[in-house]
């Protein structure tokens, strides 16, 4: 009896105070509709206010870029807030520039719709869209590299180099859904669908779950296509540089030069440990045989007796130092893991590459 | 039994004789992390005195009322710490929407404030003294206020300090701990001027 009365009790209690607090929001969270302006008039939305940024603007199906869900952990969910967007809160202040500050960026994940709104959303970011994907094919790259095709049920338009954000499905004890950024390996002209270069990461949510779960045939949703790093047409030559899964957006970038008939000059360093870790060697030898305009250097840095290497052996960036004589004409585009991508900036820098034009994807 | 002590008097010993942080030395993270600034300070000094009095409140009809009559003594800690949290929830909510510009500030530790230990203190200061309803009350108020006057205090001699040369190691926190022990120490020469705890 004395168990039964205390349990009622409390959640007795309990519970008034969780009804309290409902009402409480309720009264206090109530902002009432807003109305969003989007560059400049060309857009309104009215909406109810009330939530983040974010997460309102995904709820009209605008789908701003953001790895991490909306925690302030990642930075990436910038948005130009022109009105009514209030002072900035400290939980924004680290991932802000001076300019940025200056420019009125804020972090969409952060900023509270409470009143009406005057917001700049980068063209491109109109050409997100979600889609309902089927796996059309999964292949093994290396020991710990899969590449994975995802057939769209419409037509996507991105530029070579840019990526998609992949939604898991709740698996094993995984309950919930996460979002994670792969960039896109296959080229523009193939609009029907993509392929994404995914590395196993021990223990990663995204890279378990497509590797251990996802089959032939399965639905998996994506959105995209997200990024900046794309290709500029305006150099003579691409120094770009991977490593790892970081092949993914070079392979794109590469095959839609040489598609459309651009005359750009490119390299492609790609760096590994030991020849296990190769991947796509032969279709990037039988490319740099083909045309003139690009040629593959694969470095490995710590080949076994049995790999039979030949090719370059050492760090990617002493590689890098021997090929490129100058920075004239050129420009970087680097994917790979932070310490690769800030050794390879200051080779290339020193090289006489000006950083504005060295493009990255950290990972 | 509700001791037989002047409700006022019970305020002006919370306030200076013993004073939740200066002789009870409750409630010390926010007094030493939020003191930089005079303003935050004045802030979070207020946002502790009106959550001080509404869970004083609250807590004192659900201990009287509830746990007692059924016998829940010893649930009164889970209890009494999930009604501060609810509280400093609906606070932060109301804060919130009308004065965006402190809550702004307090950032996180307006939430922080659901474990500051002179909120549970003064709440269980209250209960073992068998206060009355008023006095718990103008017990609640009184710390509160003692709160806001010590962290007004300290902030107001951090400021001034604030562009003095210290010797290095006795910047920030360590210069902070030497001013609460004197400050402490002045307020014990309230001691003994009220016949009360």
């Amino acid at each position: 009896m004395d168990i039964l009365i205390t349990i009622l009790s409390v959640s007795a209690i309990s519970t008034i105070l969780a009804v309290l607090i409902i009402i409480s929001e309720r009264i206090f969270n109530n902002y009432g509709n807003v109305i969003i302006d989007i560059n400049d008039g060309t857009k309104t939305l009215e909406v109810e206010g009330g939530s983040n940024l974010l997460s309102t603007l995904s709820g009209q199906k605008i789908f701003i870029p953001s790895a991490c869900g909306g925690k302030a952990t990642c930075g990436v969910c910038k948005l130009q807030v022109l009105d009514g967007g209030g002072e900035l809160l400290p939980t924004e202040e680290p991932f802000l520039s001076p300019e940025e500050k200056k420019d009125d960026v804020r972090l969409s994940c952060q900023l509270k719709v409470k009143q009406n709104l005057k917001i700049k959303i980068p063209e491109e970011f109109f050409l997100v869209k979600e889609y309902k994907t089927i796996i059309e094919g999964i292949s093994d790259m290396t020991h710990d590299i899969k590449e994975f095709r995802f057939a769209l049920p419409e037509e996507i338009k991105f530029k070579a180099g840019q990526y998609v954000q992949v939604k898991t499905k709740p698996y094993g004890k995984i309950k919930e859904s996460v979002f994670r950024a792969y960039s896109i390996s296959s080229v523009p002209s193939d609009n029907k669908a993509v392929e994404l270069i995914i590395r196993r990461v021990p223990n990663g949510l995204c890279t378990t779950y497509m590797h251990d779960h996802v089959k032939e045939g399965e639905e998996v949703m994506i959105t995209g296509p997200y990024g900046d790093f794309y290709a500029r047409d305006d150099a003579e030559e691409y120094v770009m540089i991977a490593g790892g899964s970081g092949l993914a957006p070079i392979k794109s970038i590469v095959e839609d030069v040489l598609e459309k008939g651009l005359d750009t000059k490119m390299i492609f360093f790609f760096g590994a440990v030991s020849k296990k870790d190769l991947y796509y060697v032969e279709y990037f030898k039988k490319l740099d045989e083909k045309y003139d305009q690009f040629s593959y250097v694969p470095a490995l840095s710590n080949p076994t007796e049995q790999d039979n290497w030949t090719g370059e052996i050492g760090l990617i960036t002493d590689v890098v130092a021997k090929y490129i004589e100058n920075g004239d004409g050129k420009q970087g585009y680097l994917c790979g893991s932070p310490g690769m991508i800030n050794a390879c900036i200051s080779v290339l820098t020193e090289k006489g590459i000006d950083e504005s034009l060295i493009f990255y994807d950290k990972f | 039994m509700s001791p037989e002590i002047n409700p006022f008097v019970i305020f002006l010993a919370a306030i200076f004789t013993s004073n939740m942080v200066l002789s009870n030395f409750l409630g010390m993270c926010p007094y030493i992390s939020l003191s930089n600034e005079y303003k935050t300070a004045s802030g979070i000094g207020k946002a502790v005195t009106l959550v001080l009095v509404i869970t004083s409140v609250v807590n004192y009809l659900i201990y009287y009322y509830i746990i007692e009559p059924l016998q829940l003594e010893y649930l009164r800690y889970i209890i009494f710490i999930i009604v501060i949290a609810a509280m400093v929830q609906i606070l932060e909510m109301a804060m919130d929407r009308y004065l965006p510009d402190l809550h702004r500030k307090l950032g996180i530790f307006l939430p922080l404030i659901t474990v500051n230990c002179a909120i549970l203190g003064n709440v269980l200061f209250m209960i073992i003294r068998n206060y009355n309803f008023i006095q718990s009350v103008m017990f609640a108020f009184g710390s509160g206020i003692g709160w806001l006057l010590a962290i007004q205090a300290l902030a107001a001699i951090r400021e001034k300090i604030g562009k003095n040369k210290l010797p290095p190691g006795l910047e920030g926190a360590g210069i902070t701990f030497i001013i609460t022990g004197l400050m402490a120490l002045a307020f014990i020469g309230f001691s003994g001027m009220l016949p009360t705890q």
